[in-house]
């Protein structure tokens, strides 16, 4: 894990109706290095993804991603294109799986038989090449899941947002899709963060763990001692589902 | 019933013996309602995509004014065409008074609101999570919304039908600014309209046969576009 963050977060607020969902006073996150983020439902995971993301506008703060500073102006395009998420609902196109998966690359400019390898690649890894053809908008939930993954995956990116990426899946493809995520990141140097209710996938896949209860970061630290030796009480609580909320 | 018989069989004889003021006054329908059509699609699909994606001061009240157009009286755009171009009107100059033009911008102006208000309702149809989705893989703006307008193709294709047939089937409007003169601005409605008031059934249906025909022809043309939406 190189030292150098690739994001880092400075007093990042986001209100909703004048309702504080997401205060952050320090976050950097490192190059190459897989963290996950645990918290309660309504903690603010997915709002910070999307910041993560340059979907949202900070209320407040500062967010910089490699030289960038974020501004008024929004995240050029250059940037925008090396981070993309796998969303907790992902939304698909009513189109054939392939040319859900083929999208990203169509955007980029890329065309035919290149395209078409590198889909039905991604479809064979995330165990889907038998449905290559049909309408995207007939799969289950756990399908679509993978082909969002998938979509994801071909453009290469170099920061990956996953946001509960298993939550619909079997035993068999949690498994298949945790792989996934260990070689990607092992083999490329892709940057992945992870919102996970899964504490056990935390371990099983992170560097390091953050805690995020109420929009603020409660503890963040090496995967390890997150667990094992969490420094605040909160964080033991919620390992441990002890926590009231 | 003798006579309606008696007149359809006619009818067609009309229809077959390729009589050249039917076919003059086919073709002006078409050429008339088709370049309207034009227009107010060119206009009317980024309006409606506009006014179903952006969030803008005034947008609800554009929503209604919209919504009003839509049912808006085809006779009363015709009046107020009419008196935009007459000789004394703020247009007089233009001179498009009982010419194809006159019918031309009365035709959009009656189809537009259905155009913009249909496909303003068929994107937001779409997820509204989908442009959030596509800037995440990288969509520019732009490609963002082209991808939400094709998400929504199925309801952008009703809303060219719907305005279509609100024109091609208009009689109202296209006869007060048109004028109905023979050879010049007569089109399929007015000329039924005037051949039933003379007692000239066999033409009269002969006129409302192709009417339907061309109109189901022009539906079926649209309709195969959709049908390629769900490929
Ligand atoms: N567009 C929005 N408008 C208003 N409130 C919002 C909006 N998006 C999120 N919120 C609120 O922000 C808070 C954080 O939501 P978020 O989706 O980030 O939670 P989460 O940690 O991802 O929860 P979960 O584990 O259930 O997915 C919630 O209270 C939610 O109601
Ligand atoms: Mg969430």
């Amino acid at each position: 894990m190189s030292p150098n963050p690739v994001y880092k977060l400075h007093n990042l607020t986001q209100t909703y109706d004048e309702r504080t969902v997401l205060n952050i006073e320090r976050l950097d996150i490192f190059a190459g290095e897989i963290l996950a983020i645990v918290g309660p439902s309504g903690a603010g995971k997915s709002t910070l993804l999307r910041h993560l993301n340059f979907l949202e506008r900070p209320a407040s703060g500062s967010l910089r991603f490699e030289a960038f500073h974020l501004n008024g102006e929004g995240a050029p395009l250059n940037l925008r294109r090396k981070i993309t998420t796998v969303f907790q609902n992902p939304v698909l196109l009513t189109r054939s799986v392939a040319d859900n998966v083929a999208y990203g690359l169509k955007l980029r400019g890329k065309t035919g038989d290149q395209v078409k390898r590198i889909v039905d690649d991604a479809l064979d890894l995330v165990g889907l090449n038998n449905l290559t053809h049909t309408g995207a908008r007939t799969l289950s939930g756990g399908e679509a899941q993978r082909v969002a993954l998938a979509r994801a995956l071909v453009i290469q990116p170099s920061v990956l947002l996953l946001d509960e990426p298993t939550a619909n899946l079997d035993p068999y493809n949690v498994k298949l899709i945790e792989n996934i995520i260990t070689q990607v990141n092992r083999e490329q140097g892709t940057t992945i963060v992870i919102v996970t209710h899964n504490i056990f996938q935390a371990k099983r896949l992170a560097h390091r763990t953050a805690l995020l209860l109420e929009g603020r970061l409660v503890e963040i630290a090496e995967t390890g001692a997150f667990f094992s030796n969490p420094s605040d009480p909160r964080t033991e609580a919620f390992i441990h589902g002890e926590m009231v909320y | 019933m003798n006579d309606l018989i008696q007149g359809i069989i006619q009818a067609f004889e009309i229809i077959l013996s390729l009589n050249s003021a039917l076919y003059e006054i086919i073709w002006l329908s078409l050429a008339v309602s088709g370049i309207a059509l034009l227009f107010s699609t060119v206009l009317g699909i980024p309006l409606g995509a506009a006014m179903a994606m952006a969030r803008f001061p005034g947008r609800r009240l554009m929503t209604a004014l919209l919504y009003t157009g839509m049912g808006f009286p085809p006779v009363v755009i015709g009046l107020f065409v009419y008196l935009m171009l007459s000789r004394s009107g703020p247009a007089g100059q233009l001179g498009w008074l009982f010419t194809p033009k006159a019918m031309i911008v009365a035709q959009t102006i009656i189809s537009f609101p259905l155009v913009a208000g249909f496909t303003m309702a068929a994107v937001m149809g779409v997820d509204p999570q989908l442009r959030r989705q596509l800037m995440s893989l990288g969509a520019t703006p732009w490609q963002a919304t082209v991808t939400i307008l094709l998400e929504a193709k199925i309801g952008v294709i009703v809303a060219i039908v719907a305005g279509f047939g609100a024109i091609i089937s208009e009689v109202g409007a296209v006869m007060l600014v048109g004028g109905n003169i023979e050879g010049k601005t007569r089109v399929l409605t007015t000329a039924i309209v005037l051949e039933t008031q003379k007692g000239n059934f066999d033409l009269a249906i002969a006129l409302g046969l192709v009417l339907l025909f061309l109109s189901f022809l022009v539906n079926v043309a649209l309709l195969r576009l959709q049908g390629r939406a769900f490929s």
